[in-house]
């Protein structure tokens, strides 16, 4: 019974794993997206954003994407010490 | 002027001495002193004997004595051979190539004399 | 002026601080204690070269100009960072397991050890970084120039190109100095990387500082400065989005393409797992460092006259404001990152030059022979040094040329395009195994093709490098090619217009050329190598050279790894087969790590082709290539499985074959013996009785004579108890009967000691020898007498046996741990490889020369060393006969 149990746990931790090196790859992706948005504010005459406003956004953005990749490479390492993160 | 005797060996001293009891005896003595062209010697200037080491430098006293008997001659030329070795195998090995007469080191000069002489009267 | 004196003195002094930097780290990297020196602050601090004058200086300009546009070239290479797990993982795995020195040595290995498309890389990565250097240059004498106050006079002018060239050569000298030490096989420059990360340091803290003295000292605080921003000129967002896109991808392409990137980020790295840590402090570091450039633009813009040059406001604001030290700050950060990039540009650029060009370029001019030409050690690290002055003095040159001016302003973005055209082929490289050589130099070539007529040529100005007529109705006047409107389309921003239509081209084209042709074997092998590199840990094998000659092998490999370095390789190779002694097997696997530790030195393709020249050309087998296409993982632990089993075996064969050879060797040996020691007993014995016979018989004889006899009996006598002494000493030893004396001595003087015996009588005058005295102060616990008794009879042979015309011996000791390696190697023809088995066997003689011993000179020699707990051996491919004695410093009584 527990070495059922064992192999359960084994699997499930695997399992975070991958889907953590998902995330860790997923980070660019989302970055990318949430840089494209100032693609989508309007220019020109009618209104638009204001460079003040448009800095905080751009390094708001950045500052979150460096926190949460350095909390998924420390995630990371001490997921790493089980298996060598072989795949590809 | 005596006969002469080619002495063929790389050992100075034995050289030496050799040639001092020849000499005294009154034989024209030369000597060479490695294997490589001691055939070419030979042919070279014919002597009345040869004297010939086993342990030479470039080619062994068997090979060079094959190829004088086996080839081009000198067939008949007396060969008195000299070995350190003493093993009976030598002696087959010699006798095989044609040698005249075969003695071990250390010898009695008065024995190499008088193999001498006698290879050269025969 | 008295600002400019300071300036110039603070300035030596940080130059000064920064070789001191430099050379403590390659002192403390050197000693094996600079663990710290490789951390991943130190990594990551390195990557920041990226940071060049352009960011420090242009990135203010850039915003005064164009508002929020800067932030792209930070955000792209931010997103490569983040996304390491993507690209930058692999590349820099590839990179190691490869051991790449560059970009255009990666490109050229992936894509079969092609030298041509190395050449190619590196000619393209020279002609879009030299505008790069010169651009370095020119900001460090345009901040000087705003200290010195001087105008635009001639002797301003005249001084600041003075000023430029010795920037270069202080730069050129730097880089020389601590990047071409030694010849690394890691091809890692720690003291250069340390001076780097202090210098990313120095600017970043450098920008802060103007930063926060701008928002809080000038500009009022912090929502002060921001109605300020929404107030300027620049105070809406008015992003053309084909630009911000493009320019994000432009550098992100540029970040992974750079040559100096890739020498920081890949060369340099050393550990993998330092990225995981730059994943996230690198765009830290640059979020940081373009945190306050906006607010300095904007302050400037508004403080500073109309028409001053916004690319100088971090050093102009604090200036005009009176804040003179702060100034010299910025003035260093700027300083800082003009230097740290020039520096490894020049390094990077010259490992390919000398790499690809230089290199391939002597070995074809000497004839080829990698083994017969002189030292190929020192020829690498002059063509390094020489290339490395080349760059820079190209950097000066078209800094002189283009005069200093506005030309320059625009070539960032233009450079970066140029390198972002070995993108297509390096991802394709790395992900598709299709990518075939011909696709990669046709896409190569397009790509710039179309960058220059484009891009670069046009940034020198309309009517300058290309024809107004050309740029209004195309080349030959076909309306579809002018350079800012490709097959018609108008309207475009000529960057990103040349960006798209260079990078697409170069991927259509590389795509489809990659597939039409058919990729060589080698090719096939490196493509499955960097695709899968992560499966393949252990690499398949490219070489079946039976033919080669190790001998000849550890000759060349000695002149590029150095003496060392190369025999530690071919020992623990030879071991790892089985084999004794210093020659393995040419066995596939030897040849490919061997192929993989001179690329560290040369590059791949270079190490290829040395090795191809002794190996005679044999390249893949049919074995090699059935490796690389059963790939399944089954077929793969299968075949694995079989691998192992069949190395096993035949590593047992060649163990078995090696004794085979030497038990017969020996039993030969042992049939002679007893001839053996019959004719060496008998041989004085026959002189002794011949002349005591002619003394005791003959009559007459001289006084000469008698005393000429009675001396040779003498001699002879001597001999034979010398000879019967040897037997003795040797069966002693050989029995283990021996007692040792053991004393402490000092090993120069044991040296002094037995040359003094070996060399006296005649034929020892026109005999030299070279010693390192001070290398020979070792203190040694052993039996000094048995040791010495191993010099003498080495010295001894020496003497008897080389027979070169002026006949030298050259004795060398290394201290190995706890042992002393002492050589002897005389310049004479040495010892064939037949020979080399049998001379430590008894009565073994060396071809046909005798010299009174009768051979059992190095049978006792061995025999002393293993009772000393060391060893002799004989050291092939050192020019003469060598022989390597190893010596534990403390003889161990284990036995007793």
């Amino acid at each position: 019974m527990s070495k059922r149990q064992s192999s359960v746990f084994l699997q499930r931790r695997n399992y975070r794993r991958r889907r953590l090196v998902d995330l860790i790859r997923m980070m660019p992706v989302i970055g990318a997206l949430l840089w494209a948005v100032p693609l989508l504010w309007p220019t020109g005459e009618d209104g638009g954003v204001t460079t003040s406003k448009a800095l905080v956004y751009v390094f708001l953005v950045w500052f979150g994407l460096v926190v949460v990749t350095a909390l998924l490479s420390r995630l990371a390492l001490t997921a790493q010490v089980d298996e060598n993160l072989k795949d590809g | 002027m005596g006969k002469s005797v080619l002495l063929i060996e790389d050992e100075p001293n034995i050289i030496e001495a050799i040639s001092f009891i020849l000499s005294r005896d009154g034989w024209a003595v030369s000597t060479h002193s490695n294997g490589h062209d001691a055939v070419d010697v030979v042919r070279g200037a014919v002597p009345d004997i040869l004297i010939l080491d086993v342990m030479l430098p470039g080619k062994s006293g068997f090979d060079i004595l094959r190829e004088l008997r086996e080839t081009h001659g000198p067939e008949s030329l007396p060969v008195l051979m000299l070995t350190a070795r003493g093993q009976l195998k030598d002696r087959e090995m010699a006798e095989k190539a044609g040698v005249n007469r075969f003695m071990t080191k250390p010898f009695s000069n008065a024995e190499v004399l008088e193999a001498v002489r006698d290879l050269v009267d025969a | 002026m008295a600002t400019l004196n300071i300036l110039v003195a603070v300035c030596l002094i940080y130059v000064i601080f920064l070789f001191v930097v430099a050379f403590a780290a390659e002192r403390e990297a050197r000693r094996g204690k600079g663990g710290w020196l490789r951390s991943p602050l130190v990594y990551t601090l390195s990557l920041s070269i990226y940071c060049t004058a352009w960011t420090f200086y242009g990135a203010v300009g850039y915003a005064a100009r164009s508002g929020l546009e800067y932030l792209t070239i930070y955000i792209g290479p931010s997103l490569v960072m983040i996304g390491w797990w993507w690209i930058l993982r692999k590349l820099v795995r590839i990179g190691r397991a490869q051991r790449a020195t560059s970009i255009a040595d990666l490109i050229s290995s992936r894509y079969g050890k092609s030298n041509l498309l190395a050449v190619g890389v590196t000619i393209l990565a020279v002609i879009g970084t030299t505008p790069y250097i010169a651009l370095q240059l020119q900001s460090v004498t345009l901040s000087f120039a705003v200290f010195s106050d001087a105008g635009s006079t001639f002797e301003a002018l005249a001084d600041q190109e003075s000023t430029a060239l010795l920037v270069a050569m202080g730069l050129a000298l730097f880089t020389i100095l601590f990047g071409t030490r030694n010849l690394d096989v890691n091809e890692r420059h720690h003291g250069v990387v340390m001076a780097i990360a202090v210098e990313a340091i120095v600017k970043l803290f450098a920008l802060l500082a103007v930063g926060v003295f701008v928002v809080w000292g000038v500009g009022g605080g912090l929502s002060e400065t921001l109605d300020k921003i929404d107030a300027s000129k620049i105070g809406m967002w008015e992003m053309r989005g084909d630009r911000w896109a493009s320019l994000i991808f432009l550098s992100a392409a540029a970040f992974l393409c750079l040559p100096r990137m890739f020498q920081v980020m890949v060369v340099e790295n050393d550990d993998e797992s330092h990225l995981r840590t730059a994943s996230w402090a690198f765009p830290a570091y640059i979020m940081v460092m373009s945190l306050f450039v906006v607010p300095i633009a904007v302050v400037g813009l508004d403080l500073l006259p109309e028409g001053s040059n916004p690319d100088l406001f971090v050093l102009t604001l604090p200036l005009a404001t009176g804040n003179e030290g702060l100034a010299m700050l910025s003035f260093l950060g700027g300083f800082s990152s003009a230097t740290s990039m020039v520096i490894v540009a020049a390094l990077a650029l010259s490992t390919m030059v000398s790499n690809h060009i230089v290199m391939p370029i002597w070995l074809t001019a000497t004839g080829g022979g990698a083994t017969v030409s002189g030292d190929v050690r020192n020829v690498v690290i002059l063509a390094r040094r020489f290339s490395i002055a080349g760059v820079v003095f190209l950097g000066f040159l078209y800094f002189q040329l283009s005069g200093g001016g506005t030309a320059l302003a625009s070539i960032g973005l233009v450079s970066f395009a140029g390198v972002a055209q070995f993108l297509p082929v390096l991802l394709g490289g790395v992900f598709w195994r299709g990518a075939t050589r011909n696709g990669a130099f046709a896409g190569l070539t397009v790509g710039f093709m179309v960058w220059a007529y484009c891009l670069m040529l046009p940034s020198f100005g309309p009517g300058v490098l290309i024809p107004e007529t050309v740029m209004e109705h195309g080349i030959f006047g076909i309306d579809w090619l002018r350079p800012y409107a490709l097959f018609g389309i108008e309207g475009m921003d000529p960057l990103v217009h040349a960006v798209l239509w260079s990078i697409s081209l170069n991927s259509v084209v590389f795509f489809l050329a990659s597939l039409i042709g058919f990729p060589t074997p080698l090719e096939r092998l490196q493509g499955a190598q960097f695709v899968n590199v992560y499966e393949h840990t252990e690499n398949l094998q490219s070489w079946s050279g039976s033919f080669a000659q190790s001998e000849d092998l550890m000759v060349m490999s000695q002149r590029i790894l150095g003496a060392r370095e190369a025999q530690i390789l071919f020992e623990s190779e030879a071991q790892r087969q089985g084999v004794g002694g210093y020659l393995p097997e040419p066995s596939p696997d030897f040849l490919l790590v061997l192929e993989r530790e001179l690329s560290g030195s040369v590059g791949a393709a270079t190490a290829h082709a040395m090795i191809g020249q002794i190996v005679g050309g044999a390249s893949v087998s049919v074995e090699d290539l059935m490796a690389v296409a059963d790939e399944t993982a089954q077929m793969m632990e299968y075949s694995s499985r079989l691998e192992a089993k069949s190395e096993e075996q035949s590593r047992t064969a060649r163990q078995l074959r090696q004794a085979n050879e030497k038990l017969t060797e020996i039993s030969v040996q042992k049939d002679a013996f007893l001839s053996q020691v019959s004719h060496e007993l008998r041989t004085p014995m026959t002189s002794i009785r011949a002349f005591s016979e002619i003394l005791r018989d003959s009559e007459r004889l001289s006084e000469v004579e008698k005393v000429k006899y009675s001396s040779i009996i003498h001699d002879e006598a001597l001999r034979l108890t010398r000879l019967l002494d040897d037997l003795l000493d040797l069966s002693v030893l050989e029995n283990g009967q021996v007692n040792l004396n053991v004393q402490t001595g000092d090993l120069g003087a044991l040296l002094d000691h037995a040359l003094a015996s070996a060399l006296t009588g005649a034929g020892s005058e026109g005999f030299t020898v070279r010693r390192d005295q001070a290398k020979e102060a070792v203190a040694l616990n052993t039996d000094l007498d048995r040791l010495s008794q191993v010099f003498i009879n080495l010295i001894a042979n020496a003497r008897k046996y080389c027979d070169a015309e002026a006949p030298a011996l050259t004795i060398r000791v290394v201290q190995n741990g706890a042992s002393v390696l002492v050589d002897f190697v005389d310049n004479g023809s040495g010892i064939s490889k037949k020979d080399q088995a049998v001379i430590f066997e008894k009565f073994a003689r060396v071809g046909e020369m005798k010299a009174g011993g009768a051979g059992l000179g190095l049978a006792i020699c061995r025999e002393i060393m293993a009772r000393l707990g060391g060893s002799v051996n004989y050291l092939p491919g050192q020019g003469g006969a060598a022989f390597r004695v190893i010596v534990p410093r403390t003889l161990r009584k284990a036995a007793e």
